[in-house]
């Protein structure tokens, strides 16, 4: 068992805060990703292509 | 694969798919070694537990400056050789950095209350990585108020140069001035004043941090990628609506002189 001392409560809050910040970086990064590919679907659809003829979502 | 051949988008695309989920699976990994050890470590004789911020404060402090360093060698990659995915990488390392100088202040903030007795002091280190914290806070500004990525990029660039300074004062300030800071025990010269102990969590804890930087910043990188290719296809589907509304405006007008010119 762990045990913290007197100042258990400003370690927790460390680790918790870095916790929360490194999930809300995955997050952002994660539904940004999500953002741009239904932004690209929906372009593809409205006929919109790249010069190369690619489809917009072809990341290849 | 050499630097050149990064410089197309669609080549660094299919790179990063295809290093994005090994380089997440030993991110994960490492930060699960790194809290492990870093639960196990022995009290410090001065500080006691608290030593154990000290796991998260430092690797978050380290990538606040290194982050800057990356997005300072990119900016030369803007301003110098004109490299097409420079300013990309500079544009995503911002707001990470900003989060890993954000934690590093809060952390630091969090252990010098019992250490110090104060949460904050205006010493030069603190004072030092609150102004980076702002500058980054600027740097995003500064790309979400100029609309043209281009002209956006050369003036990000050379801010972040100019902010570049401040990297050797944050590093340096707790020898040039009398802080409340400590001096440096990792990197310094005559070796780490760390205990083995300390001293491998901590590391396997940077390098797990630097891990999360790399992943999050190549994942940031394919979406500012994606976002630019959403504005340029935006542009031509714009484009495209203005031409055919002038052409069929034009054949609106043919069909009325031919009409004026029947009667």
């Amino acid at each position: 068992m762990i045990t913290l001392g007197p100042y258990a409560s400003f370690i927790v809050m460390s680790y918790a805060a870095a916790a929360l910040v490194v999930v809300l970086l995955i997050g952002w990064v994660m539904l940004d990703y999500r953002s741009q590919i239904a932004r690209l679907r929906e372009l593809d659809r409205s006929g919109v292509t790249r010069r190369s003829g690619r489809s917009a979502t072809d990341r290849s | 694969m050499t630097l050149i051949d990064l410089a197309n988008p669609t080549r660094f695309l299919a790179l990063t798919a295809r290093l994005l989920p090994w380089l997440a699976a030993a991110t994960v990994i490492l930060l699960t070694i790194g809290l492990y050890q870093s639960a196990l470590a022995p009290d410090d004789y001065q500080q006691g537990a608290t030593v154990k911020i000290m796991f998260i404060h430092v690797p978050n402090a380290w990538l606040s400056m290194f982050v800057w360093g990356v997005m300072s060698i990119a900016s030369l990659g803007t301003l110098v050789w004109r490299h097409p995915l420079a300013d990309v990488a500079a544009k995503a390392a911002a707001p990470i950095g900003a989060a890993f100088t954000f934690l590093a202040l809060l952390t630091g903030s969090l252990w010098g209350r019992p250490m110090w007795g104060t949460y904050w002091e205006w010493d030069a280190r603190l004072t030092s990585v609150l102004i980076l914290f702002l500058m980054y806070l600027g740097l995003m500004a500064l790309w979400r108020a100029v609309d043209d990525p281009s002209r956006a990029a050369r003036a990000a660039a050379v801010l972040t140069l100019v902010g570049a300074i401040n990297l050797p004062i944050i590093k340096f300030s707790v020898d040039w001035w009398n802080t409340l800071h400590q001096p440096a025990s990792v990197m310094r010269i005559g070796g780490s004043a760390l205990d083995k102990s300390f001293l491998i969590p901590l590391l396997v804890m940077a390098i797990a941090f630097t891990l999360l930087f790399v992943t999050l910043h190549l994942a940031a990188m394919r979406n500012e990628i994606l976002r630019r290719r959403v504005r340029s296809l935006q542009m031509v589907q714009a484009s495209r609506v203005a031409f055919s509304s002038e052409l069929s405006a034009g054949s609106r007008e043919e069909n009325a002189s031919k009409e004026a010119g029947a009667a």
